[in-house]
């Protein structure tokens, strides 16, 4: 019987949360174990109507298993579209406050909502689609583990569904970026395992003699997620039948486990693990190798042997001891240096076939990437100086660094690497309209600018006017003179991210068109229709 | 005062030079001249297929 | 085998690579995050720093869920603005009790650390359910469901437990008197006197003028009430922090 222990193995989870939903010790618990039960119920019924019961049907294990890879570009155009329209909505709900409806939508419930589903369910699936491209791609082998990669996909949606549900509901742990509670922190603990195996076995069972650089990104990613998830996580449950937990660590240790987490969840989920995309996508797209692969090798081990370092630049000037802030700011300077070094190699790749930015939008999406990338990991540098932090510290500076690293940088590639693919994926000819890509680009381009300068300004005017004396040695503002003086700017932050999520429904739409097979009607790119056609010598 | 000012001054100096040598000896490594047919090989691994 | 073979074989063997790649990325937690569990001058030695009492707990539970911290710093940095306009520096001793900290990332809103004591009971109410009648240019959310929520009180003595567990000094009298503690701070005509000896400085009384229900608004305004007031920074000796 087909799908026979999944239906199994799902029916007894929904047992699970039939239980915990009767005997849940707290109301946020029970209804979130409702939640639960009605997901893994409509789940259930899914596979229930795919099942058959003939014989089993050998599979071929010389072509390679797209099905999850599909699935997984399908989820990365939905959730970019939902985290781009809560970050839209959350930036609304700042400059119009009344926007709020509390008690499920208070910006303290949103925001997490938005960050977790950029960060985990838009990036989280691009990389373990784009991952279990490349690594089948690069070893020339099938994806090992047979469903176990479905398992990964779907475990994964419902990681996505039960946190982002849980915010709303009210259920946190307060730890930026590692908000869900320890149950579903379990849960994602068995998925990521499950990815891991099916990666490396993948990787063990390759044709190819060499491990290609990407797959060392995707891998070291994989791994120091798996390292920083279940430290930052440990937690003591207040019963096993409730919502709320308590962290092992507190104070000055809990705040440094946190940010040396925070940190590399920048470091390793989206920065090491897109670097792996680049890696592959970019030489792919360009139809030319990698321009140092030494470069290359020289870049993973300074990555991830620095990075792990940084994340006491998030700490500076707190109770957490000089010494380890001035670690963390000197790591973090030294990371400056194969960051370049990253986005030279890149950027190079493209030596010799420069024209290709006119011609191609995928290639002028991934170079703007990369160009961001570099620009982030400059400005990021800068920021960690802690003459620097003491003004940028606690103010938007540092939200328009984050974005220009994530819209810029991971947002860019990940387009570029969907459109890349889905066309592959779905034997399609080529895109529904490269018109389209244009318009994205441009429309990100133009909300990415209005949105990182907005913030510098809006920044550093307010860690200025926080610290501005009169002759008398008075303190100038009063807080809530500087919350005034934002609204102008919260207003076109808003903007320029609209103009971003207007960008990403044509991608939606384009995308959507291509998988039905359509083919828009449209001059070429490149002003190869406008050259004067020759004339007869007569 | 005793761990702290031990460790202080272990990380200010050998381990700093340990770990300087440690680059310059892996860069090196990395560039010699024998890897370059190699990484030509790997860097070619996407082109290959599709 | 050549040295020169040697990275050649990383290259090609997954295992080596795994292993490899995670001691690697291991080393720079291990450096920082450490020492901080047994050096001895991370955290200073303070007086007056006492657990939760059980309602500021529930409190603080509350500040959690809503998610104040996206808003709301808990952490004082040493500078001369900071400390006029908030209070003494934070001390990491302060925050040693704190399981998850609090120290937050981003003022949209002003650092609570010593926000204790600052304003009325009413203040805060009233803050809380409509913040702009108080504070015109404030673009907090409202939060009046509070006051009409029940706080939760059944088994509280189990996060007592839970936090005994990760290392909090409860008593097993603490323990054991969790839920009359938490009943009785809020409750005007209670006999507070083995509370406030279990919790030296804790706010007692009806916080959400209401004194006929105990209600989640009771609790997030008692714990805001305690903020930074337990160490008493007119006889706090910096000096002696000194190693």
């Amino acid at each position: 019987m087909r799908y026979g222990a999944e239906i199994v193995g799902v029916g007894v989870l929904a047992f699970i949360a039939l239980i915990g939903a009767a005997l849940g010790v707290d109301e946020p618990f029970r209804q979130h174990m409702w939640v639960l039960f009605f997901t893994v119920v409509a789940f259930g019924a899914l596979l229930m109507r795919n099942t058959t019961f003939g014989p089993k049907q050998p599979v071929d294990q010389s072509i390679y298993m797209d099905g999850p890879i599909r699935y997984g570009a399908i989820a990365t155009v939905f959730w970019a579209v939902v985290g781009l329209l809560v970050g839209v909505i959350v930036a609304l709900q700042l400059a119009f406050p009344d926007l709020n409806v509390e008690p499920w939508f208070n910006f303290g419930r949103t925001r997490p909502l938005h960050t977790s589903a950029v960060i985990f369910a838009f990036c989280g699936n691009a990389l373990i689609s784009t991952s279990f491209y490349c690594v089948q791609r690069t070893s020339r082998a099938r994806l090992f583990g047979g469903n176990l990669a479905w398992f990964v996909f779907w475990g994964y949606q419902l990681f996505i569904v039960m946190a982002a549900t849980g915010y709303l509901l009210g259920i946190t742990q307060s730890r930026e970026y590692a908000e869900p509670e320890w149950y579903v922190d379990i849960w994602l603990t068995i998925v990521w395992v499950a990815y891991l195996v099916v990666f490396l076995g993948t990787i063990l069972k390759r044709k190819e003699p060499h491990i290609y650089v990407a797959n060392w990104f995707y891998l070291a990613f994989i791994i120091t997620i798996a390292m920083l998830h279940i430290v930052n996580n440990l937690a003591m449950p207040v019963s096993f039948l409730g919502s709320r937990s308590y962290s092992l660590f507190s104070g000055v240790q809990d705040a440094l486990t946190q940010w040396w987490y925070g940190h590399n969840a920048v470091g390793f989920f989206l920065t090491a693990g897109f670097l792996g995309m680049m890696y592959y996508f970019v030489p792919k797209q360009a139809g030319r190798p990698v321009y140092s692969y030494r470069l290359s090798i020289i870049h993973f081990w300074a990555l991830i042997f620095l990075y792990i370092w940084a994340g006491p630049h998030h700490l500076h000037y707190t109770a957490l001891p000089d010494w380890a802030q001035t670690l963390g700011m000197v790591f973090s300077i030294m990371l400056w240096m194969p960051s370049w070094g990253g986005m030279i190699n890149g950027l190079m790749t493209l030596s010799g076939a420069w024209d290709k930015i006119r011609t191609d939008p995928i290639i002028r999406m991934m170079v703007a990437a990369i160009a961001f990338y570099g620009m982030a990991t400059f400005e990021g540098p800068m920021m960690s100086i802690k003459a620097v932090n003491s003004l940028s510290h606690y103010t938007d500076w540092t939200i328009g660094h984050v974005h220009s690293g994530a819209l810029g940088w991971n947002g860019l590639i990940s387009f570029a690497a969907v459109y890349f693919l889905v066309p592959k994926l779905w034997g399609r000819a080529g895109l529904y309209s490269q018109r389209m890509v244009i318009w994205h680009f441009w429309l990100a381009m133009t909300g990415i600018v209005i949105y990182a300068a907005v913030m510098w300004v809006s920044g550093i005017m307010q860690g200025l006017m926080w610290r501005e004396y009169d002759e008398q040695g008075f303190l100038v503002y009063s807080f809530a003179e500087t919350v005034a003086a934002m609204f102008p700017y919260y207003a076109a932050r808003a903007f320029g991210g609209g103009l971003y999520l207007l960008g990403a429904l044509i991608m939606a739409y384009n995308i959507t068109r291509t998988i039905l097979g359509h083919q828009r009607e449209e001059a070429p790119i490149g002003g190869v229709a406008h050259k004067p056609a020759l004339q007869p010598a007569e | 005062m005793e761990t702290y000012t031990a460790m202080r001054e272990f990380a200010d100096s050998w381990a700093l030079l340990a770990m300087t040598l440690f680059f310059i000896g892996a860069v090196l490594f990395v560039f010699r001249p024998g890897s370059r047919d190699l990484a030509k090989d790997a860097a070619h691994i996407p082109l290959k297929d599709d | 085998m050549s040295i020169v073979e040697k990275h050649r074989v990383i290259e090609k063997n997954a295992t080596l690579l795994f292993a490899g790649s995670l001691f690697v990325v291991a080393i720079g937690g291990i450096v920082e995050i450490a020492p901080l569990f047994y050096l001895e001058n991370t955290i200073e030695k303070v007086e007056g720093m006492r657990p939760y009492s059980p309602l500021e707990l529930a409190g603080r539970d509350i500040y959690i869920r809503e998610g104040c911290y996206t808003c709301h710093s808990q952490m004082i940095r040493p500078f001369r603005d900071e400390v006029e306009r908030y209070g003494h520096y934070s001390l990491a001793a302060e925050s040693m009790y704190d399981h998850p900290f609090q120290w937050g990332s981003k003022r949209t809103g002003p650092d609570l650390a010593r926000v204790g004591g600052r304003y009325s009971d009413e203040w805060h109410v009233q803050h809380l359910i409509e913040p702009r009648s108080v504070v015109p240019e404030s673009v907090m959310p409202s939060y009046a469901f509070l006051k009409d929520k029940k706080l939760d009180v059944s088994d509280f003595a189990t996060h007592l437990i839970a936090q005994q567990a990760v290392g909090v000094p409860y008593t097993e009298e603490m323990v054991a008197n969790a839920q009359a503690d938490i009943l009785a701070q809020a409750d005007p005509d209670a006999d507070t006197t083995d509370l406030l000896a279990r919790y030296p400085k804790a706010k007692t009384g009806d916080f959400d003028g209401n004194p006929n229900a105990l209600t989640e608004m009771d609790a997030l305004v008692a714990y805001l009430q305690m903020l930074g007031t337990l160490v008493d920074f007119s006889t706090y000796d910096e000096t002696a922090g000194y190693r």
